[in-house]
C-alpha cells in the first residue's frame, strides 16, 4: 500500500506543472499560416492557461489525415474548398466555418530595385524564370495565374514558369536566386508589418479572386470549450492585429 | 487508362532513369575499383561522401543542391562560367542531382563484388601479361557481373522512385522535370485520389517487377553479398 502511495507521489511530481483546469487541444494548420498561428497560440495560451498543440502541413495532407481519423480539434486551412469538403464528408462541425484571414499576393524578387511599379521587367520578359505555387494545389498559385491573365502576360510568360508544390517552395526558388522573381504570399516577406528585403509589387486585390482562408471546428472538438474559446479569440481585435501584422487582411464579420 | 500528361511523366521518368543509370555505371565503376584496391587514407573519406545521400533526407539534400546549383552557389557559378547557365529547373539538372543521389546504390554493390574476387585472379592474369584494361574486361567484369547487375537495377529503380530531390530542384515543368513521383504527389495534394491510385499502382507493379528481376537474374547468394536497403 505504501509503495502505491509513493508511486502516486512520484507521478504527481513528474506531472507537467499545469494549472488545475488546463486542457490541451490539437490544431492543424496550413503551412503558410503556421508562423502566424504560433504567435496567436502563444497569446491565447498566455491569457487562457490552456495548451494548443499545433501541427502544420499542406491543406491537402491535413485533409487526408482528418479523413483517416486524425484527432485534431480544429483546422486552419489555406483555402475554402478543403473545409467545405471536410464538412460535407461529415468530419467537421456543420456551420463552424469562418474566414480568419484573406491572403495578399505579391510579386517579389530577392534583388533590390528589380521590380518597379510599371512592372517593366515582367512585361519585357527580362527575367530567367518566374516562380509560382502550383495553381492546381495552392490558392496563391491560381491567383497568380489570374493576375497574369488580367495583365495579358499568360502566354508570354508560360515558358518561364517554375512551379513550387506550395507557396513556401515558390518563395525558396526566388530566395535562392534560381528564379529572378515570383508570385508569393505577402505574409512570407512581411515581419511585424515590415517588408524583409528585395523588391516587390503588391498585387491589387481586384486582379484576382480573393484568397479566403477558412477555419473550422472538427468533430473531436465538438464539445470542447477550449476549442470554442480559441475560435472566439481568433475573432478578437488583438488576434486580428497579429494576423494583419503578418501581411494578411481580416474580415469584419468572419 | 492514363492521360497524356501521365504518359509524358512516365516517358520522362524512364528517360531520366536510363541516362542516370548509364552515367552512374560509367562514373561509379572507377570509384568502386579504386575503393576496392586502394590503401590510401582517402578511402574512408571517399566512401563516406559516396554514402552520404543515404543519410540526408532527400528534401534537405534537394534544398542544398538548389542553393549550390543556383546563381549564387559554387556549382551554379561554375556552370554559368562555362556557358551552361544554371541547372535547377532543367532535365540535366535532375540528371546531375540523381547521379549524386543514387551513387551509393551503384558504387557499393560493385565495390563489394570486386572485393569478393580478391587479388589472386588478377595476379594470375597479370602473369599472363594481361594489361589493366584487359584484366578489367576479361577478369573483373565477368566475375563481378552480379554486382554490376545489382548496381544497374538498384540505380535505375532508385532514380524512378526519387521524389524529394526532384521536388526541390525541378520546378514541376511538364516534359522537363515533372516525373511520375511528383505527378502522384500532385494528385494526392489535389485530392484526386483515383488518379493517384492508378499511377501509384503502376509504380508498385513496376518496382515489384524490377526487384523480382533482381532476384531471378542472379539468385540469392549475390544478393546476400550486396545487401542494400532501398529507402
Amino acid at each position: 500500500m505504501r509503495s502505491i502511495h509513493r508511486l502516486y507521489l512520484a507521478v504527481l511530481a513528474l506531472w507537467p506543472p499545469l494549472s488545475a483546469n488546463a486542457d490541451t487541444i490539437k490544431v492543424a494548420v496550413a503551412a503558410n499560416f503556421a508562423p502566424t498561428l504560433n504567435e496567436l497560440v502563444a497569446e491565447f495560451e498566455k491569457s487562457s492557461g490552456h495548451i494548443v498543440d499545433v501541427s502544420s502541413a499542406s491543406s491537402g495532407k491535413i485533409y487526408a489525415q482528418i479523413i483517416n481519423g486524425a484527432p485534431y480539434h480544429a483546422f486552419f486551412s489555406a483555402d475554402q474548398t478543403t473545409p467545405e469538403k471536410l464538412e460535407s464528408a461529415g468530419k467537421a462541425v456543420p456551420g463552424s466555418r469562418l474566414t480568419y484571414a484573406i491572403g495578399a499576393l505579391a510579386l517579389w524578387s530577392a534583388k533590390p530595385d528589380f521590380i518597379d511599379a510599371q512592372l517593366r521587367i515582367l512585361k519585357n520578359g527580362q527575367f530567367n524564370k518566374i516562380a509560382l505555387a502550383n495553381p492546381k494545389l495552392a490558392p496563391y498559385g491560381s491567383a497568380a495565374v489570374e493576375v497574369l491573365e488580367k495583365l495579358d502576360l499568360l502566354t508570354a510568360t508560360q515558358a518561364k514558369w517554375v512551379q513550387g508544390e506550395n507557396i513556401a517552395q515558390a518563395y525558396q526558388f526566388v530566395f535562392t536566386g534560381n528564379a529572378d522573381l515570383g508570385f508569393i504570399a505577402l505574409s512570407q516577406i512581411m515581419q511585424k508589418g515590415e517588408i524583409t528585403g528585395g523588391s516587390y509589387w503588391l498585387v491589387p486585390a481586384d486582379l484576382h479572386t480573393p484568397i479566403l482562408q477558412d477555419a473550422q471546428i472538427l468533430l473531436p472538438g465538438k464539445n470542447s470549450v477550449v476549442t470554442q474559446q480559441l475560435v472566439e479569440f481568433i475573432k478578437s481585435d488583438l488576434a486580428k492585429a497579429i494576423i494583419q501584422s503578418h501581411g494578411y487582411q481580416t474580415v469584419d464579420k468572419p | 487508362m492514363f492521360s497524356d500528361a501521365d504518359i509524358a511523366t512516365i516517358v520522362l521518368t524512364l528517360k531520366l532513369a536510363t541516362i542516370v543509370t548509364v552515367l552512374l555505371l560509367l562514373i561509379g565503376t572507377p570509384i568502386a575499383l579504386w575503393l576496392a584496391r586502394t590503401r590510401s587514407w582517402l578511402k574512408g573519406p571517399v566512401s563516406a561522401i559516396v554514402a552520404m545521400p543515404l543519410v540526408l533526407p532527400p528534401t534537405v539534400l534537394g534544398f542544398y543542391l538548389l542553393v549550390a546549383m543556383g546563381p549564387e552557389g559554387f556549382v551554379g557559378k561554375f556552370t554559368e562560367s562555362i556557358g551552361l547557365g544554371t541547372l535547377p529547373f532543367t532535365f540535366w539538372g535532375l540528371v546531375v542531382a540523381s547521379v549524386f543521389y543514387s551513387m551509393p546504390f551503384v558504387v557499393q554493390p560493385i565495390h563489394n563484388a570486386i572485393e569478393a574476387i580478391g587479388t589472386r585472379p588478377l595476379e594470375a592474369a597479370a602473369t599472363l601479361r594481361a594489361g589493366p584494361i584487359d584484366r578489367f574486361f576479361s577478369v573483373v567484369l565477368p566475375l563481378a557481373k552480379p554486382g554490376f547487375l545489382t548496381a544497374a537495377i538498384l540505380g535505375f529503380a532508385h532514380t524512378v522512385g526519387e521524389f524529394g530531390v526532384v521536388l526541390m530542384i525541378g520546378g514541376n515543368i511538364p516534359g522537363e522535370t515533372r516525373v511520375v513521383s511528383v505527378q502522384i504527389y500532385d494528385y494526392v495534394e489535389a485530392l484526386e485520389y483515383a488518379n493517384a491510385h492508378r499511377l501509384a499502382g503502376a509504380l508498385v507493379m513496376f518496382s515489384f517487377a524490377t526487384l523480382l528481376c533482381l532476384y531471378l537474374v542472379h539468385g540469392r547468394s549475390a544478393l546476400r553479398r550486396t545487401r542494400i536497403t532501398n529507402d
